[in-house]
């Protein structure tokens, strides 16, 4: 794992001394971490990579996981994609094993902590062992702005008794008796999906990916999902064929687990047919540094997504620096600031025309690209995310005031 | 002239956690009435946070209220209205608000009528800044010290000095021109910081802006 130091160079020596100016006040404190799972998904990956950091600063980090049988995963996968806005039935019978996983849960694990941060629905049962003393956070991964009501009045029966919330923007807040924040999510500048890569190296991988540089790139990276609109991206490309010259690449996953996955990409395919200068790349998930190089090599990256959470992938696009044309939903407004930082659309003929617009206009988009990156570099660099963390831990142990002199 | 300050000046940094208050608005008169009802955290976070989010940008959009306006209700007339309130000349938070209500009530006084509305998903979130000043290891005796840590410290410093030092006694003083002025007697130095316009720059532009200022004066009091 990469030392703090090793990140001034990405996130500025100024950020550096911050974090540890702020970490300082919180030396010898334990910071307990509770999520479902050690390897794969979000929250997992940016505790991997911060927890080390924690300890480099002086602070205990603990990390425990929840556990359960698949039944209770399945319950717990159902109330994820209800408080995502997909309607679940969820029964008496699911509640119930819901509160008997986390009974059997509060039995072994070991809570003792003086911060804690609860990720998710899957722990949020675990405030029924609250340590006296001890500052319970819940931290909210999940888009809850079309939550089913159902399920999040069951969640909020347990959230409403933590210290504080914090949710990754705002329009994600519900009512609660509890002070709520926000704390965006991070992408982490030294892993393999975002480092620095040399001319060379994004040579050599385009060449080993058949990609060839004959013409600009405009790129759009997501998996082959329907609410990623990368028909909707074909089309807008279409359009703007007769006056550019320019290649489109579509990359996603391989797709061979996810039917509907599958149907998306045959779709893309079929609408790629017969136009050469489509480009559909399927790579498997490790391929971060492929997509990293893919990512520099582009002139133009597309995000033309219909819902979004917060949509992270915008911010690995903008940090290296490129002009990103993405849909204003979820949280992408607040990572793009409309013809200053990126563009934003809501129309096949917007993006377009934004398209075209960037191709001609290679000083603005450049500016563009440069801001954005800025932008990153401030607001959601893995540094600034622990950083907020920490801030909050001082503000609860404070006793919640509004000035904080350290 | 002095030339060893009779108190160091220790350069601090701004940090701020942003707390979502949940109150939204989807047209102006639900602005009006946030803004009305917001504390001086609230007023705070929208008059500021763009300062030091947005940086690195040209000056462009100095607060929230106008931004959105303009953006995202399209009110283009009043969105520029209220991005030329010149917080600058506001010594407190309950002026910046005071100076917000006015503009938007002579707004819809004259244009009375249902006010234009955004989507559910582009409403305005009013949020709070829970503010934490941290010291740095910066501390500047004499003028070419002080250049030193001015070039080297985070621009939240630069954020937490001449920003908010305004909006806390001495009121509409800035820390720096105070330290020159207290410590050095230095009035004409204290005075064409003073002048400077901070929420016309980018932070990045304004600490050059006022290293200029300190080495033109540097060498003058050197060759005095």
């Amino acid at each position: 794992m990469p030392k703090i130091d090793e990140y001034a160079p990405a996130a500025g020596r100024g950020a550096i001394e911050e974090l540890k100016l702020v970490a300082s006040r919180l030396k010898g404190k334990t910071i307990l971490n509770v999520n479902s799972t050690a390897v794969g998904g979000g929250v997992a990956e940016i505790l991997s990579r911060m927890l080390p950091m924690m300890t480099e600063l002086g602070i205990k980090p603990r990390w425990e996981l929840i556990k359960g049988g698949e039944d209770f995963y399945a319950v717990t996968k159902k109330f994820h994609n209800a408080l995502h806005g997909t309607r679940q039935e969820l029964t008496a019978a699911d509640f119930q094993l819901y509160r008997d996983t986390l009974k059997t849960n509060l039995e072994t694990l070991d809570l003792d902590a003086d911060i804690a941060l609860i990720h998710d629905p899957q722990p949020a049962g675990l405030i029924d062992k609250k340590p006296a003393g001890a500052k319970w956070v819940w931290r909210c991964h999940i888009d809850l702005s079309n939550r089913q009501d159902d399920v999040w009045e069951f969640l909020r029966g347990y959230v409403a008794r933590y210290d504080a919330a914090v949710i990754s923007a705002p329009a994600f807040s519900q009512e609660l008796p509890i002070k709520q924040f926000q704390v965006p999510p991070s992408i982490d500048p030294l892993a393999d999906k975002n480092r620095e890569l040399t001319p060379a190296e994004v040579s050599d991988i385009m060449r080993r990916l058949e990609i060839p540089l004959d013409k600009p790139l405009i790129t759009q990276v997501s998996r082959f999902d329907r609410l990623k609109d990368p028909l909707g991206v074909i089309e807008a490309f279409k359009k703007i064929q007769p006056y550019v010259t320019a290649r489109l690449l579509i990359v996603g996953g391989s797709a061979d687990d996810d039917p509907e996955g599958s149907q998306v990409l045959a779709e893309v395919r079929a609408a790629a047919e017969g136009t050469p200068d489509i480009m559909v790349l399927c790579l498997p998930p490790t391929s971060n540094i492929e997509i990293n190089a893919i990512q520099r090599a582009s002139e133009i990256i597309l995000q033309k997504s219909l819902k979004e959470g917060f949509g992270l992938t915008v911010s690995e696009a903008l940090w290296k620096g490129k002009p990103v044309i993405a849909g204003a939903v979820g949280g992408i407004p607040l990572q793009i600031t409309h013809k200053y930082s990126g563009i934003l659309t809501r129309t096949v003929e917007g993006t377009a025309y934004w398209m075209k617009r960037l191709l001609h206009e290679p000083a603005y988009a450049r500016k563009m690209g440069e801001n954005g990156r800025e932008h990153v570099r401030e607001n959601f660099l893995l540094t600034r995310h622990l950083r907020d963390y920490l801030l909050l831990a001082l503000y609860l142990e404070s006793g919640g005031q509004d000035f904080i002199h350290l | 002239m002095e030339t060893k300050a009779r108190e160091p000046f220790r350069f601090c940094t701004r940090l701020t956690l942003t707390e979502v208050t949940g109150r939204r608005a989807f047209n102006v008169d639900e602005l009006l009435e946030g803004i009305k009802a917001a504390d001086d955290a609230v007023i705070y976070h929208h008059t500021h946070r763009f300062l030091k989010q947005y940086h690195h940008l040209v000056p462009e959009g100095a607060n929230d209220f106008a931004y959105w306006v303009s953006n995202t209700l399209q009110d283009d007339r009043l969105g520029e209205e209220l991005n030329s309130i010149d917080i600058v000349q506001y010594n407190s938070l309950a002026d910046i608000r005071a100076a917000f209500v006015g503009m938007l009530e002579r707004s819809l006084a004259g244009n009375p009528g249902a006010p234009r509305a955004v989507a559910p998903g582009r409403e305005f979130h009013f949020m709070r800044a829970i503010r934490f000043s941290v010291p740095t290891d910066c501390v500047a005796g004499g003028y070419a010290e002080f250049l030193e840590c001015l070039r080297r410290v985070d621009v939240s410093s630069l954020y937490l000095h001449v920003f908010e030092a305004r909006l806390r006694p001495p009121y509409g003083v800035d820390d720096f021109s105070n330290w020159f002025r207290l410590n050095f007697g230095d009035e004409a130095l204290g005075a064409e910081i003073s002048r400077l316009d901070p929420y016309s720059y980018t932070l990045e532009g304004l600490r050059q802006r006022i290293i200029k200022v300190i080495e033109r004066r540097l060498a003058e009091v050197e060759h005095a």
